[in-house]
């Protein structure tokens, strides 16, 4: 069994709890920099060598983006995690909450300390209420121990954080609406620049990172930046939280070394399902781009491997589809989440996603016409890179690579007015 | 139009998160708990929430319709969502969106005759893996549904 960083307080009948998470080295990356007076120089420089890049999605590095903060500005600064996961095939910001939501708040604190903020919001999606209680019991306790609030642990340093529940908004899991949705307004994407580190919340120079990048955190700071970066492989330190769905035998989250090779994560997942085949995989939530098994089978679990085959590590959404499923119908779906989710500021996306769909709409149902394959490849290149936010892309990018990979059963539908044979 | 005084003093708990001249901020979660007590959120209903967080009233109308759990028409006694997303819909095992439709004689966005259930298609609640996963009236999640523990859950709402 590999080293665990988030997920290692399992083997207790109640995880969560402020008392578990001491007994596995809890806040003592928290003690350890305030008893050193550790500079943010120095943490900034773990950071970087740890290679941990952001978990949310786009895999930018965390040390890099904590860099661009300007730490001697006077004035207010926040951090804010984004716990608002709603991208399909993600669920492992809910048992992060669940398990471990103490790792979550020493990161942000570690965070406030590093870049001079007094202050701190986490955005928990709307559908998990308990998640969200649960995050406010955790911070209750972390509170009465003297970790959060003024002076903490006796030191000059002082932080507030705070939960902020999300009530049902994909698009707000968008770093520069969830900014918006916490100023209490729509959640509609800011255009960018100013970026959220000169330009964030209540327009102050803000660090927005996802739930796991700051669960990882206080490891770097208690073991080394070098430690953490050996737990994986260069360039993808750490390990990472795969979110396993589909025709497998046992979905569920696993937390793996990044570099672990595909079919060792598949049989973690029990392997496929009624011992049928594997017929692809969209390895990182449902805005990357699809994969056949037999490029998937030759994959490792990392940024660099994914990018290289042709996808993109994501959110760490595993989404397994087995022969049984048609393609057709499995873009249709993913079309209409994003036309649904759509938060209709640029013309490209809320007509573009609603055209998309509608197209697939009709191929599935049995109403496509032969030029409709060049349509929708022509509608999706003009949505993406012209839309303010990567939501456009996301729409764009399953419709892509669904007919780069699968082009074959979209024909028989059009032909055949059905699925190709076994498959529904 | 007025809230009860346990909702305010839950109001009063959010606006306390946020610095004070930023009390907009609350307006996410007083929605919540005005639609929690009243059931949906009317128009004065909105309007009141607007007017105690002393923000515009459109503002707070723009919040109610833009996301998705605010219930700004009157629905079924209790909301049922069920998601149906691609990473849900291919782990389950049986077809109980099917199921629940039957069930309930209606489809999907309609309110039983006898207006207790109102059966709404979801989209992903970041909890794919517990698939078939369904929310009650917002606030209770349902793991691994099956046919018998949905006629449970039906057979527990009142
Ligand atoms: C449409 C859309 C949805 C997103 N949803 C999430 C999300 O649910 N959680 C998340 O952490 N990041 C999400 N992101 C990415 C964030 O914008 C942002 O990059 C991330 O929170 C930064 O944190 P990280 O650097 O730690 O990954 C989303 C981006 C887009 C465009
Ligand atoms: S790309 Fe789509 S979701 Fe993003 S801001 Fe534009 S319309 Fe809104
Ligand atoms: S796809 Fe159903 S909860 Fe995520």
């Amino acid at each position: 069994m590999s080293e665990k960083v988030i997920l290692n307080t399992l083997d207790h009948p109640e995880p969560g709890t402020l008392a578990n998470y001491e007994r596995v080295g809890g806040y003592q990356a928290l003690k350890k920099i305030l008893a050193e007076n550790m500079s943010s120089e120095a943490i900034i420089a773990e950071v970087k060598t740890s290679g941990l890049r952001g978990r949310g999605g786009a895999g930018f590095p965390t040390g890099l983006k904590w860099s661009f903060l300007p730490r001697h500005f006077a004035g207010d600064k926040y951090i804010v995690c984004n716990s608002d996961e709603g991208e399909p095939g993600t669920y492992k910001d809910r048992d992060i909450l669940r398990y471990n939501p103490h790792s979550v708040i020493e990161g942000m604190i570690i965070a406030g300390y590093t870049l001079g903020a007094q202050r701190g919001y986490n955005y928990i999606h709307g559908e998990i209420w308990d998640r969200y209680e649960h995050f406010e019991h955790a911070l209750d306790e972390a509170r009465a121990a003297g970790y959060l609030g003024q002076q903490i642990l006796g030191s000059s340093f002082s932080f507030e954080l705070h939960a902020h529940h999300g009530f049902g908004a994909y698009i707000c899991g968008e770093e520069t609406a969830l900014l918006e949705s916490l100023e209490g307004k729509k959640g509609q994407p800011r255009f960018k620049p100013p970026f959220p580190a000169s330009f964030g919340l209540y327009g102050r120079p803000t660090v927005i990172n996802n739930t796991e990048t700051f669960a990882n955190i206080p490891y770097i700071v208690r073991n080394g930046g070098q430690k953490f970066l050996e737990l994986g492989k260069p360039n993808n330190g750490g390990t990472k939280i795969f979110s396993v769905t589909g025709q497998v035998n046992k979905p569920g989250n696993f937390e793996i070394p990044l570099g672990t090779p595909f079919p060792a994560l598949l049989e973690m997942a029990g392997g496929m399902r009624d011992g049928r085949t594997m017929k692809a995989c969209i390895p990182g939530g449902s805005s990357v781009p699809v994969l056949p098994a037999d490029i998937m089978m030759t994959c490792t679990m990392d940024y660099d491997s994914l990018a290289k085959a042709g996808s993109m590590l994501g959110a760490g959404s595993v989404i397994i589809l087995d022969d049984t499923v048609c393609m057709v119908r499995a873009l249709e779906r993913l079309s209409y989440f994003y036309f649904e989710e759509s938060c209709g500021q640029c013309t490209p996306c809320r007509e573009g996603s609603g055209w998309l769909y509608r197209v697939v709409h009709r191929i599935l149902q049995g109403q496509g016409r032969h030029e409709d394959l060049e349509l929708l490849i022509d509608v999706s290149k003009n949505i993406s890179g012209r839309t303010i936010c990567a939501l456009g892309d996301a729409a764009a990018t399953p419709v892509l690579s669904f007919i780069k990979h699968y082009r074959h059963e979209f024909e028989h539908h059009i032909e055949h007015k059905r699925p190709i044979d076994g498959c529904h | 139009m007025t809230l009860c005084a346990e909702s305010l003093a839950k109001i009063d708990r959010e606006i306390a998160k946020y610095p004070a001249d930023q009390k907009q901020s609350a307006v996410m979660s007083a929605l919540r708990i005005a639609q929690q007590e009243k059931g949906w959120l009317a128009s004065d209903t909105i309007q009141f929430v607007a007017d105690y967080l002393g923000m515009p009233r459109i503002a707070a109308y723009e919040v109610a319709t833009f996301y998705n759990m605010y219930d700004t028409q009157q629905r079924g006694k209790h909301k049922l969502v069920i998601c149906t997303n691609l990473p849900c819909r291919v782990t389950w095992q049986q077809d109980v969106g099917e199921y629940l439709k039957k069930k309930l004689e209606i489809n999907y966005g309609e309110t039983t005759e006898d207006g207790k259930f109102t059966l709404i298609e979801g989209e992903c609640m970041g909890a794919c893996g517990d698939a078939p996963v369904m929310i009650v009236n917002n606030h209770r999640m349902c793991s691994f549904m099956t046919p018998e523990k949905i006629d449970q859950l039906l057979a527990e709402l009142e």
